[in-house]
């Protein structure tokens, strides 16, 4: 009976080595159209929902309320990288996989260029054009006008900023990132245990404060990539940034550790830029910081000027192969374009839908947290101004795994940060090319 | 048999067979031969892990050893007040899991809240940052120290209660101090147990993947992607999704460490005889 | 040194006859204590700070009690939170624990005894297949065998946890050298002589005898399961078979979650919980694993 298992086993390996490779053809079952996500519905069954968004929870409880016979299985199988780890090793093992994915905007890449997502436009999506702002709308749509993904939430990016520190220190709260770097020496005259943010290196945040400095350092055209950190807009960013790394302003703190939330509580940390979602952040991971917490839009580049990014953000998506994809689709339809919006508005979450963004309950909705104002107008301005014309590389989360072997070492070390660019930019034409990519790098 | 069979001989054939192709996001699977092997022993992120580990193992590996040594002979002494109280505490590190050690020591670096940051403010000096670049890995060390010097020391101290009680009768006949007797009788029949103990350490510094996986999230600065070559296997398959190539690595590596612990094996028996 | 003792020798049994062993050393007792200090204060900072509540967690003095006791508070949250999750998750580990470390057991003892009693061609090759085994780095087995174990739809149960815990190289080896010195070539002769059946003579005479080395591979295969990481951090995607390990780790990662709570001081007193019983364990096999040990140290 021994001698038999090895062969087995190295035949179902070998097997399932070639069921990885045609697994990832392009293609969503063409029959399948939007009668079919009414007809799903009608006929009920059962979806599992991979997401670490905390709001969903509720929407699948009112999804089931809404249609008997249908159930929602929401698993948290980790959050962003991990997740889509996960994805990926059921995609390549042909098994396990989820009905539905939450997917980062950046992460979308991936999965689209190996044909890893349905088409959601022939199931009804197409019909939604202009029911979502541009950003968003833009990170879910594929070539051919196919639509990868709703999109859940955007991230329009505002300064957030400890109000009692800055009357305590007597600093102006900056409007530009000229005042920005003068208010964080500023700060650091009058209390050197006072950092005007908490910055260690974050691919995310990097990334962010390039798009909103103009700088487009990826351009993707199916398989052709550009990857160029030399670009204008590029070189305001690390021109200002490196000069906070360079006095020491930042505090060498690293993002969502316990120590990085206690310096948001204590007052050590003035300022963070970042997100609208970090509000519902701040308020569950901050509690002792309500009322002293505020919002502006993000500091300009020039006096006057507005200009925005998106940090985050993310869309649900069915991966090809889903079992149930007619489902999959009315759930996910449900949940960011229906009357799952609502719920998770009312639970915190910033939505991607332009009649919520604009409605006026949404945006007059006084935050206690933020002592009464009415930051969403914030966020929702900022999401008016968001800078069109940024993507992501196609293996955007794998580079940005490599964003601390590289850039990171500018918060280390003597490198500068257009060096760890350099680098970045060096390890992400490698792993482009050889995945088969024809990277340049603009010069 | 079939249970090995299933778990160590089918994905080790398996991995052979996925390190001569390789899986590209744009054009598919196809036949490399031996390429990633040439990739991968050309591969400078690879070498410098290799490189760390080694670094970690010449230095870590003695001390623990050298410890778990030390208290190993002074318990055996029966020189110690409350020794039974000593063996089992010293030992009990050994049960806490990796990654709760690892999180209890990550919350412990922290010199702003955490207990390093309280002995600064207390003492009023500054110790160096556990989670610097320059001093993550013995920071690291210290957390594998920590786990390990109470299990080497019980398997060494055990070996010490397997010396026949005639052979310290005769030393003291002889009158040999001791010293004598510890260099005479003691380390001799620690050898075996001592090989042994290294052969495992070694195994387990270039495994190293826990404790710096989890400390990625503290100083991601610090542990690069490509940190120890477990690590870099790690993000080579799921993150990079280079399966093909990161089963070269790891083929490499497994091949590396049998040779080292094999190494380790001959010095030490040759030695013994 | 000539030939070992029999471990089971009563004189073992009693303290080292080291030959000056009634003067004990205050000095080097307090020399000791350096280590033991090194080896309890970080329990000592685990619980106390597991009686801290979110707030005094990172205000207080790391190695004394914050001005609140919320021990029994934290225990309860800790259990009680995200439905009662950690208890689930508690469970789990024991399962796999009883079932992996409990199998790996049962095989290293089945294969260290045939290996070190019966003379079979390529006994020597197989020492070094299971020393090569256990040098192979996990991440090298862990791609092939996720991929295979997702074909036959293991991925995402207990067993594909469990499966690849049955294999202890360390357990084996133990027991081999265990068996090679605790059962007696002779006694088996005499069975054989008796007209015993090779698994009568295994049930009858060695297995009594391979009882000490037993309880110790079981304590080191359990800390093994216990403790696994890799392994489920790839296996397992359902937090609903989470291990203690992946879940604690969960939790804390958790705090960087969009609108995620950051929850550290369920994450301590989780880790806390998590090391209790196998301590608890530890301390009440005392007994066995120390003989056991005193075999495997032996040989080399």
């Amino acid at each position: 009976m021994n001698s038999r298992a090895p062969r087995v086993a190295a035949a179902a390996g070998a097997l399932c080595l070639a069921l990885t490779a045609c697994g990832s053809g392009d293609g969503t079952d063409p029959d399948i159209g939007a009668e079919d996500v009414e007809a799903a519905l009608e006929e009920g069954g059962e979806i599992t929902v991979w997401a670490w968004e905390p709001t969903l929870e509720q929407v699948a409880e009112d999804f089931e309320q809404a249609h008997p016979g249908v159930t929602v299985d929401v698993e948290n199988v980790g959050t962003g990288d991990d997740q889509y780890t996960a994805l990926q090793n059921a995609l390549s093992a042909g098994s396990g996989l989820p009905d539905v994915a939450h997917i980062e905007y950046f992460a979308l890449g991936q999965f689209t260029i190996a044909g890893n997502l349905v088409d959601l436009a022939p199931l009804g999506a197409a019909e939604l054009e202009g029911d979502y702002t541009p950003g968003p709308w833009e990170a879910v749509q594929g070539e051919e006008s196919a639509i990868h993904g709703l999109p859940m939430d955007s991230g329009p990016i505002a300064l957030f900023y400890n109000q009692d520190v800055f009357d305590e220190l007597d600093v102006e709260v900056p409007t530009t990132w000229e005042e920005y770097v003068e208010a964080a020496r500023e700060i650091q005259e009058a209390d050197p245990d006072v950092y005007v943010a908490a910055d260690n290196g974050d691919a995310g945040a990097t990334t962010t404060g390039i798009w909103q400095a103009g700088g487009q350092p990826y351009q993707v055209e199916g398989e052709e990539v550009t990857v160029d950190f030399t670009d204008e807009g590029t070189a305001r960013y690390v021109d200002t940034w490196q000069r906070l790394i360079d006095d020491e302003l930042l505090l060498p703190v690293t993002s969502w550790s316990d120590e990085w939330y206690q310096a948001l509580g204590d007052g050590s940390v003035a300022t963070l830029v970042t997100g609208a979602w970090m509000g519902l952040n701040l308020e569950s991971g901050v509690p002792e910081g309500a009322g002293s917490w505020r919002v502006a839009p993000p500091p300009a580049w020039e006096e006057g000027e507005t200009s925005s990014a998106e940090s985050g953000g993310s869309a649900l998506a069915v991966p090809v192969g889903a079992e149930n994809q007619a489902l999959a689709y009315a759930f996910i339809e449900y949940a960011n374009s229906g009357d799952g919006v609502q719920a998770r508005i009312d639970q915190g979450a910033f939505p991607a839908t332009v009649a919520d963004l604009e409605s006026q309950e949404f945006l007059d909705n006084e935050s206690e947290y933020f002592g009464g104002q009415t930051v969403n107008r914030v966020y929702a301005d900022s999401a008016a101004s968001v800078l069109q014309g940024w993507t992501y590389l196609p293996y955007q989360a794998h580079t940005n795994s490599l964003f601390n072997d590289t850039v990171g070492q500018a918060y280390v070390s003597d490198t500068t940060l257009a060096e760890g660019l350099a680098d970045w930019q060096d390890a992400s034409v490698r792993y482009g090319e050889e995945q088969g990519f024809t990277v340049t790098t603009g010069d | 048999m079939t249970v090995f069979a299933l778990v160590f001989v089918a994905p080790i054939l398996y991995s052979l067979y996925l390190s001569v192709y390789r899986d590209q996001l744009v054009g598919g699977t196809s036949f490399v031969g031996l390429e990633n092997y040439r990739g991968a022993l050309t591969d400078p992120v690879f070498w410098d892990s290799v490189s760390r580990v080694t670094l970690f193992l010449a230095v870590q590996v003695p001390i623990m050893l050298f410890l778990a040594l030390l208290l190993a002979l002074v318990l055996d002494s029966g020189r110690l007040y409350g020794r039974d109280f000593f063996r089992i505490s010293i030992f009990m590190p050994y049960a806490v899991p990796a990654v709760v050690a690892t999180l209890m020591w990550g919350f412990m670096y922290g010199t702003r809240f955490g207990l390093v940051g309280n002995v600064n403010d207390l003492l009023g000096v500054t110790l160096p940052d556990p989670l610097a670049p320059g001093v993550i890995l013995a920071a690291i060390g210290n957390i594998v120290t920590w786990q390990f010097v109470g299990y080497n020391m019980l398997i060494l101290y055990s070996a010490l209660r397997t010396v026949p009680h005639d052979l310290y009768e005769a030393a003291e006949v002889d009158g040999a101090g001791q010293l004598r007797v510890i260099a005479a009788i003691k380390l001799p029949a620690l050898r075996g147990a001592m090989v042994i103990a290294a052969i495992f350490s070694v195994i387990g510094s270039f495994q190293l993947f826990n404790e710096p996986s989890i400390l990625q999230s503290l100083a991601p600065n610090a542990i690069t992607s490509g940190y120890t070559p477990n690590l870099y296997t790690y993000s080579l398959a799921f993150s990079g999704q280079q399966q093909n190539y990161a089963a070269a690595v790891a083929i490499i590596m497994g091949l590396l460490t049998m040779v080292i612990a094999y190494a380790v094996q001959l010095f030490g028996m040759r030695k013994a005889a | 040194m000539g030939t070992p003792t029999p471990i089971r020798s009563p004189r073992l049994r009693r303290p080292a006859p080291g030959p000056s062993r009634s003067r004990r050393s205050i000095t080097l007792t307090l020399v000791t204590g350096l280590a033991l200090l090194y080896s309890l204060v970080p329990l000592i900072w685990l619980f106390v700070n597991a009686t801290k509540g979110r707030e005094s967690l990172l205000d207080s003095f790391g190695l004394w009690f914050g001005s609140d006791f919320a021990l029994l508070d934290n225990i309860a949250a800790t259990l009680a939170y995200d439905d009662g999750v950690f208890v689930r998750w508690l469970l789990n580990t024991v399962l796999y624990v009883v079932l992996g470390a409990g199998g790996a057991t049962l095989l290293a003892m089945l294969g260290g005894y045939a290996l070190a009693k019966f003379d079979f061609p390529g006994r020597r090759a197989v020492f070094a297949v299971v020393l090569g085994a256990a040098a192979v780095p996990g991440t090298a087995l862990a791609v092939p065998t996720f991929l295979m174990f997702s074909r036959m739809g293991l991925t995402d149960t207990p067993w594909a946890v469990i499966v690849p815990s049955l294999i202890s190289p360390f357990g084996l080896y133990l027991m081999w050298v265990f068996a090679a010195q605790a059962v007696p070539t002779e006694l088996m002769e005499a069975a054989r002589i008796d007209g015993s059946g090779e698994l009568r003579t295994f049930f009858t005479v060695a297995l009594p005898l391979l009882a000490p080395g037993t309880a110790t591979v079981l304590l080191f295969t359990m800390v093994a399961t216990w403790n696994n990481y890799f392994l489920p951090l790839i296996m397992i995607r359902d937090p609903d078979w989470f291990p203690l390990t992946i879940g604690l780790n969960a939790w804390n990662a958790q705090a960087a979650t969009i609108g995620g709570e950051p929850v550290f001081h369920l994450v301590i007193t989780g880790s806390l919980l998590t090391i209790v019983p196998l301590i608890a364990a530890f301390l009440m096999l005392q007994r066995y694993w120390r003989s056991g040990l005193t075999a495997g140290s032996l040989k080399g």
